[in-house]
C-alpha cells in the first residue's frame, strides 16, 4: 500500500497531439493518500477511465510521472504494481467455476493452496455466492458475473490500490446499495485505497471519503461531499452535484454586491476587482421564495418530487430552481425569490473566486 | 406452454422435399441401385444383396486407401490447425496491414482446386519449376513423381498453403469478438500468456475452431482434385485417396458395382464422423453451462 502521486500528469489518444484541445488528459497534479476512499465523478468521456487506466497502468501516458509511494511506476507493467481493477461490464473466465475465477489472481502469484482456500471462502461469503462456488461462470446471469469481478478484484489483500471503473452498472438497484455497503465495509476493514469511478453522485457521495470531481480532461476539485456541495469550485461541479444543480445567474460583482440587470443582490462578502465573465452561484436549497423581499421571479413550473417541491422559475430571464420545502403553499403570492447572501459563490470564468478578505 | 398443432403446415415442406428428391435422393438412389446390382449396359441389371459391399469391406485395396486418407487427414488436422491459431494470434488487430493481411490470407481460397493442383505441379517440378530446380540446386534428391516421400510432403505443404487461412480467418474472427477489458484483466490479475490464451482466447474461439475442424476434415476426406493434378495418385498408389481410388474404380475399369457399394460406404462414413463432431460439440456447450 502506498501514496499515488500523479506528477504532471498528461495524455492524449492521438500520437503527435496539437494543442490542449487533443488531450484527454489535461495535465495535472494529484496526489491519492494512502487508505484514502475516492470517488471519481464526472460525466462521460471526461477522462475518468483514462486515468484510472493510467494509474493501472493498462494505459501509459504522453507525459508525467506516476509514483506509488516514493517509487516511480510510470513504465512498469500492470502486474508489477500490484493493482486491482474492476471494469464497468464484467469480465469473467467462462470456462471457470467461480472458484477458479476468485482464485485465479492469487494463484498467478503463486500463493499457497491453503490460503487461496480461506481467502476465496471469505471473498465468496462477501459477495453472497457461497452456494454457486463450483459452478461454472459461464451462463451466470450479469450481475452474478458482475459479482465475481468485484470479488477478484478484491480477494488479493496486499494491493497497492483498488480501482472500480463504474463497477455497479449493470447490477440492480437494491444489490448496489448491499455491495457499495459492503465495499465500504471493507475499506474500513483493510484501509486499501480504493478509487471509485462513476457518473452517479450519490453513489460517489455515499461511497467516498473524498470526491474528485473531473471536467473536461480535468480535477476541477476534490474535496469532502459537503465541500463540493457549499463551495463548487467550478460551475460544472456546482451543475453535477446536487438535484436540482446550482443556480447560475450572469452578474456584475461591485465590493459585496452582485448586480443583475438592475437588481442588487447582497453577497456574505466583499471581492476584489473581477476579469472575466461573471456569474454568481447559488444552491437552490439556499433559494427562499417571498412576498416582496429579493429579487422577482416568474414561476413556469413546479414539481412535486415527494420530499419537497422544485419550482422553476424566470429571474432576469434566467431559468432558476427553488427547492420550496414541504408544506409551504406555493401561491401566486410568492412574487420574489431570496438568496442567502453567504451562500452565494461567484465566479469567474467558471472557476469560483474567494472573497477579498481572505475567508473561504 | 402448449404449442398449436397444425399438421396442414407440413404442406409448406413440400416444396423443398421435392427440390431435394430430385437433387439429392434420386441420384443417390441411383448409386443404390447399382450398388446392389451387376449390370452389363442395355439397362439390365441382375440383384447381387450385399456382395459388392462384402467385396469391398474385405478388399485390401480399399483398407489401403483409407489407411492413407486417416493419415492424411489427421496430418492436415494437425498442421493446420494449430498454424491457423497461431497466425490468428499474431495478425494485427486493426489498421492499414489488418486490411493487408486478410486479402493475403484470402488470397489462396479464392483459387479454383485444379488451378491450385497445376500451380503446385509446375512450381515442385524438377526440370522447369521455381520449388523443383532450387531445391535440387541446392543439393536436395527432391522428385514428386518418382518418390513417394517427396509426393506426400507436395500434397501436405500444398493443403496446407491453401487451406490454413480458412483456419486462421475464423480464428481471427473469433478473437476480434474478446472486448479488450478481458485482456485487461488478465493484466491486472497477472495471468501468463499461456493462461491468457487457454482462458481467454481459446473458449472464445471454440466455436469457430470446432467448425473450422470439421470443415478441413470433411474436406481433407473427400480430397480429389489437387492431388490428382499433382500426382495423379502416384508414384504406384502411394498418394491414392479414397476418392482417387473411387474414381480409378468407376470411370477406370469400370467396376460400377463395387464403386457404387464404396461410395455409400465413403458417405455414411463421413456422415458419421460429422455427426460425432457435432454431438461433441453440443455436449461441450452443455457441459460448459452446468
Amino acid at each position: 500500500m502506498a501514496q499515488i502521486t500523479l506528477k504532471n500528469l498528461a495524455h492524449s489518444y492521438l500520437a503527435t497531439p496539437k494543442g490542449e484541445q487533443d488531450y484527454a488528459l489535461k495535465e495535472m497534479d494529484h496526489v491519492w493518500q494512502d487508505g484514502g476512499a475516492y470517488a471519481l465523478l464526472g460525466s462521460s468521456g471526461c477522462g475518468k477511465t483514462t486515468l484510472l487506466n493510467i494509474i493501472s497502468g493498462l494505459l501509459k501516458p504522453s507525459q508525467g510521472r506516476v509514483l506509488f509511494g516514493d517509487r516511480d511506476v510510470t513504465e512498469a507493467e500492470t502486474a508489477e504494481r500490484n493493482i486491482a481493477q474492476v471494469f464497468q461490464f464484467p469480465v469473467v473466465y467462462d470456462t471457470m467455476t467461480v472458484r477458479d475465477n476468485l482464485a485465479f489472481p492469487l494463484r498467478n502469484r503463486g500463493k499457497d493452496a491453503a490460503y487461496i482456500a480461506r481467502r476465496v471462502d471469505q471473498i465468496a461469503r462477501m459477495i453472497g455466492m457461497e452456494a454457486t462456488l463450483d459452478r461454472k461462470a459461464r451462463g451466470l446471469t450479469a450481475d452474478a458475473k458482475q459479482k465475481i469481478s468485484l470479488g477478484r478484484g478484491m480477494v488479493r489483500e496486499d494491493v497497492n490500490a483498488i480501482l472500480f471503473d463504474e463497477p455497479l452498472t449493470v447490477i440492480d438497484p437494491h444489490m448496489k446499495w448491499e455491495l457499495r455497503t459492503q465495499l465500504k465495509q471493507l475499506h474500513r476493514e483493510f484501509g486499501h485505497t480504493m478509487i471509485y469511478v462513476t457518473h452517479d453522485q450519490t453513489e460517489a457521495l455515499t461511497f467516498a471519503d473524498k470526491v474528485v470531481v473531473m471536467y473536461d480532461g480535468r480535477v476541477v476539485q476534490m474535496g469532502t461531499p459537503e465541500e463540493l456541495f457549499e463551495t463548487p469550485a467550478h460551475t460544472f461541479v456546482g451543475y453535477f452535484i446536487g438535484s436540482p444543480g446550482m443556480n447560475l445567474l450572469p452578474a456584475e460583482i461591485r465590493g459585496s454586491t452582485a448586480h443583475l440587470q438592475g437588481a442588487a443582490v447582497p453577497l456574505g462578502a466583499a471581492y476584489g476587482p473581477i476579469t472575466g465573465r461573471t456569474q454568481i452561484g447559488i444552491r437552490p436549497e439556499y433559494a427562499v421564495l417571498t412576498e416582496g423581499d429579493g429579487l422577482p421571479i416568474t414561476i413556469r413550473r413546479v414539481e412535486d418530487v415527494g420530499r419537497h417541491r422544485i419550482v422553476r422559475g424566470e429571474v432576469a430571464g434566467q431559468m432558476v430552481s427553488v427547492i420550496a420545502p414541504e408544506g409551504m403553499p406555493v401561491g401566486a403570492s410568492l412574487t420574489h425569490v431570496r438568496f442567502t447572501p453567504d451562500r452565494i459563490n461567484v465566479y469567474a470564468d467558471d472557476w469560483r473566486v474567494a472573497p477579498a478578505g481572505g475567508a473561504a | 406452454m402448449d404449442k398449436t398443432q397444425n399438421n396442414k403446415a407440413w404442406f409448406l415442406v413440400l416444396p423443398v422435399l421435392v427440390v431435394v428428391a430430385f437433387s439429392a435422393i434420386l441420384p443417390l438412389m441411383t448409386v443404390v441401385n447399382y450398388a446392389v446390382n451387376d449390370t452389363f449396359g442395355n439397362n439390365e441389371f441382375f440383384w447381387q444383396g450385399l456382395v459388392w459391399f462384402e467385396e469391398m469391406v474385405t478388399s485390401s485395396r480399399l483398407h489401403e486407401a483409407l489407411g492413407r486418407q486417416i493419415l492424411f487427414s489427421a496430418i492436415i488436422l494437425a498442421i493446420e490447425v494449430p498454424l491457423g491459431i497461431y497466425i490468428a494470434l499474431n495478425m494485427p488487430k486493426k489498421g492499414f496491414w489488418a486490411s493487408v493481411c486478410l486479402v493475403l490470407m484470402a488470397l489462396p481460397l479464392l483459387i479454383p482446386f485444379n488451378v491450385v493442383g497445376t500451380i503446385w505441379q509446375i512450381f515442385g517440378r524438377v526440370d522447369i519449376g521455381l520449388l523443383g530446380h532450387y531445391l535440387a540446386e541446392l543439393g536436395f534428391d527432391y522428385n514428386y513423381v518418382s518418390d513417394p516421400i517427396d509426393a506426400w510432403i507436395t500434397v501436405i505443404v500444398m493443403d496446407v498453403w491453401h487451406w490454413t487461412s480458412l483456419v486462421a480467418l475464423l480464428c481471427y474472427a473469433g478473437l476480434q469478438s474478446i472486448p479488450n477489458a478481458y485482456y485487461q484483466a488478465a493484466r491486472v490479475d497477472q495471468a501468463s500468456r499461456w493462461a491468457v490464451f487457454r482462458y481467454i482466447e481459446l473458449p472464445k474461439m471454440a466455436g469457430v475452431l470446432l467448425i473450422a475442424v470439421l470443415l478441413r476434415f470433411m474436406d481433407s476426406f473427400m480430397i480429389y482434385t489437387e492431388p490428382f493434378v499433382v500426382t495423379g495418385g502416384g508414384p504406384g498408389n502411394s498418394t491414392t485417396f479414397l476418392s482417387i481410388d473411387l474414381v480409378k474404380m468407376a470411370i477406370g475399369q469400370f467396376d460400377l458395382g463395387p464403386a457404387a457399394a464404396f461410395s455409400i460406404m465413403y458417405f455414411l462414413v463421413i456422415l458419421l464422423v460429422s455427426w460425432v463432431f457435432y454431438t461433441v460439440m453440443t455436449n461441450l456447450d452443455k457441459e460448459e453451462g452446468k
